[in-house]
């Protein structure tokens, strides 16, 4: 097993700055989520630790391993399987690549099958496997060599939504059961949240922030993270020169709230109400500054709220962020 | 009720031009290239089938049925047996030296390298020149005086006798191998670069991810996904080159002592030089079963071979 040491890793492609002087340390057996936008630059980065890009300044190591020795796999969006290589001889090629008896690798691939319970389809094409079941022969493949670290771009986003979510799932409980090493890529803020034990939100090709699910969403460095997660993502509210930030569902009414709680309220013009079944999403404006907010009521909360009237919301203090109005960097209070 | 009726109605006010009559047009659109296939190719090849059963000469508008006396003839004929044994190993010979060129060539190609537009022009050079004419350049190459091929070996010092190259049987049929592969070579390098180009590059990815080095990429991943393009490459050079008569007749003539004629050759100097249609067409005809075998076994290759993305 090993982590990932990044020293000041760029990649340029002319004038485009890919991946901007990135440190990063990635810990032995962790899943790490590299979270950003498209053109952000994770796959990039993603694509240097693999070594299929050559950085254009920077260090990787990996278990202080030269890149020859790297000890990774990788699975791609695609899943990038052999299109004309059955699903058996798919998992055992890295195998033939190592060199290996014929029995040491029958007996593996048989495992890794086992593992991701697609046995039945070892004599199969890709071509005659559905998406998902094409992901697990590529997650089978990456893990038969027994690599230090797997790396995964996107695998999940050419599955339907519902699939998704199961393959999710399994993901997560593979890699508890193999507790290896991951490096995920996705755009996906969901899966993010639900798979990383650490998420990297990347944006430009710099690095914004590292840290836990619940660091990023709860405590952002900046109006980029804080924007970026979230569904509908934070409310942005100009204030005295600063920006005053606020998540959605903590944006309720007044009336919702406890006597004794500390509250910022404002007044909200409400603009329109879309009813979502699980929650309802407040459009509306404050302080006739006309910036547009969003509150994210859950169904328990069954205050009658008409469109085109005001009404009195409230956040309470302990979850408002402030930021820099210029930097949009946070500040501390 | 009332809304079908009326439109039924407009419908058939409504005038129709031709272009809005799928069979008309279909039939009108298809017809030139209907009428080129029969009147060009299919005309003469059942021509050709009647005349190899006839005695029919130059010169002459006499038809006599003559049955089975020309096939007869020529198969007790050891020239035209040479002329088919030479077809198929210059074809044979050529197309293997094509698919090994072409297969490096276009891994050279696919490199980013300085100068690459230059080189791919001249790449497609031999394409584009008129076979006559180069196949007059390489007479001068493998002349038995001023051969350059045979001035380079001796001032390399790897030749100490000297090559009659078209005076000799053997490497008069060499010599025809190297110039039919010289012309197919660039086709086939294109077509293998736009199979490569189809490749997905995620593909290759992995196999570099899972450890496979450039020979293994090359031969277990590359090659086996450009076999469908490959096999197209070789159906079209193998037709080329066994119909080809322009390279052997003006490279030797079919000499010396008829050791080298190809089928094409042979039945030219048969059927038109020496003006008997008759066996002339029969020699032609002995080309069809040779070039049906080898269009169906690589178009069941192609099938077999066929891959779907992933």
């Amino acid at each position: 097993m090993a982590g990932v040491e990044i020293r000041h890793l760029s990649k340029r492609f002319g004038q485009l700055h890919a991946v901007d002087d990135v440190d990063l340390s990635i810990r032995e057996g962790e899943f790490l989520v590299l979270l950003g936008p498209s053109g952000c630059g994770k796959t990039t980065l993603l694509r240097m630790i693999a070594g299929l890009e050559r950085p254009t300044a920077g260090e990787i190591h990996i278990g202080g391993a030269p890149p020859r020795a790297r000890g990774i796999a990788m699975v791609f969006q695609s899943y990038a399987l052999y299109p004309h290589r059955t699903v058996s001889r798919n998992i055992s090629f890295p195998l033939e690549a190592l060199g290996l008896p014929r029995a040491v690798i029958e007996q593996k691939v048989r495992w890794a099958a086992e593992m991701f319970s697609i046995a039945r389809y070892l004599d199969r094409y890709p071509r005659q496997l559905s998406g998902g079941e094409r992901q697990r022969v590529a997650l089978c493949r990456a893990l038969v060599r027994d690599p230090k670290v797997f790396l995964l771009d996107e695998p999940l986003a050419n599955l339907d939504a519902k699939l998704r979510n199961t393959a999710r799932d399994e993901l997560k409980r593979f890699q508890r059961q193999v507790k290896r090493t991951v490096v995920y890529v996705t755009h996906d803020q969901v899966e993010a949240m639900g798979l990383g034990d650490r998420i990297v939100v990347m944006d430009r090709g710099k690095v914004r922030q590292v840290g836990t699910p619940h660091e990023v969403y709860e405590d952002p460095v900046d109006t980029f993270v804080a924007t970026f997660l979230g569904q509908p993502p934070m409310n942005l509210v100009e204030l005295q020169g600063a920006l005053l930030g606020f998540r959605p569902e903590h944006f309720l009414p007044v009336a919702h709230f406890g006597a004794n709680e500390a509250l910022r309220t404002f007044p909200l013009s409400v603009r329109r109400v879309e009813y979502l079944g699980s929650d309802r999403y407040v459009y509306g404006s404050v302080g006739g500054a006309g910036a547009t907010v969003i509150a994210k009521l859950p169904a328990t909360v069954a205050t009658e709220i008409a469109e085109g009237s005001d009404m009195e919301f409230a956040v309470p203090e302990r979850a408002l962020c402030y930021f820099d109005a210029a930097t949009g960097a946070r500040q501390r209070r | 009720m009332l809304l079908r009726r009326r439109h039924g109605g407009t419908a058939t006010t409504v005038k129709r031009s031709l272009a809005d009559r799928e069979n008309v047009l279909g039939a009108a659109l298809l017809a030139p290239a209907l009428a080129y296939v029969l009147l060009l190719v299919g005309v003469p090849f059942v021509l050709a089938i009647v005349l190899s059963f006839s005695t029919a000469t130059a010169g002459s508008l006499s038809f006599g049925w003559a049955g089975f006396a020309n096939y007869r003839a020529i198969l007790a004929d050891p020239i035209f047996r040479r002329a088919l044994a030479n077809t198929a190993i210059v074809t044979i010979g050529s197309q293997v030296l094509v698919v090994v060129l072409a297969t490096a060539a276009a891994q050279v190609f696919r490199a980013a390298f300085h100068g690459k537009r230059t080189a791919r022009f001249v790449l497609l050079l031999p394409w584009a020149v008129p076979v006559s004419l180069a196949a007059i350049a390489w007479t001068w190459i493998f002349d038995s005086t001023f051969s350059v091929i045979n001035w380079t070996l001796k001032v390399g010092g790897l030749l100490h006798g000297w090559l009659y190259w078209l005076g000799d049987p053997t490497l008069a049929l060499v010599a025809i191998i190297i110039v039919q592969a010289w012309r197919i070579f660039p086709f086939a390098t294109v077509i293998v670069l736009a199979g490569l180009s189809s490749i997905p590059q995620e593909v290759v990815e992995a196999a570099i991810v899972d450890g496979a080095g450039f020979w293994r990429r090359l031969f277990h991943v590359e090659l086996p996904l450009l076999l469908p393009v490959v096999a197209v490459a070789v159906l079209f050079g193998v037709v080329y080159t066994a119909t080809d008569l322009g390279v052997v007749y003006i490279l030797t003539g079919g000499g010396p002592a008829n050791t080298t004629h190809v089928l094409p050759t042979l039945a030219f100097q048969r059927g038109i030089q020496g003006a008997d249609l008759g066996q002339g067409a029969a020699i032609a005809v002995f080309l069809l079963p040779f070039l049906i075998v080898v269009a169906i076994a690589m178009l069941r290759l192609a099938r077999h071979t066929e891959v779907g993305t992933t």
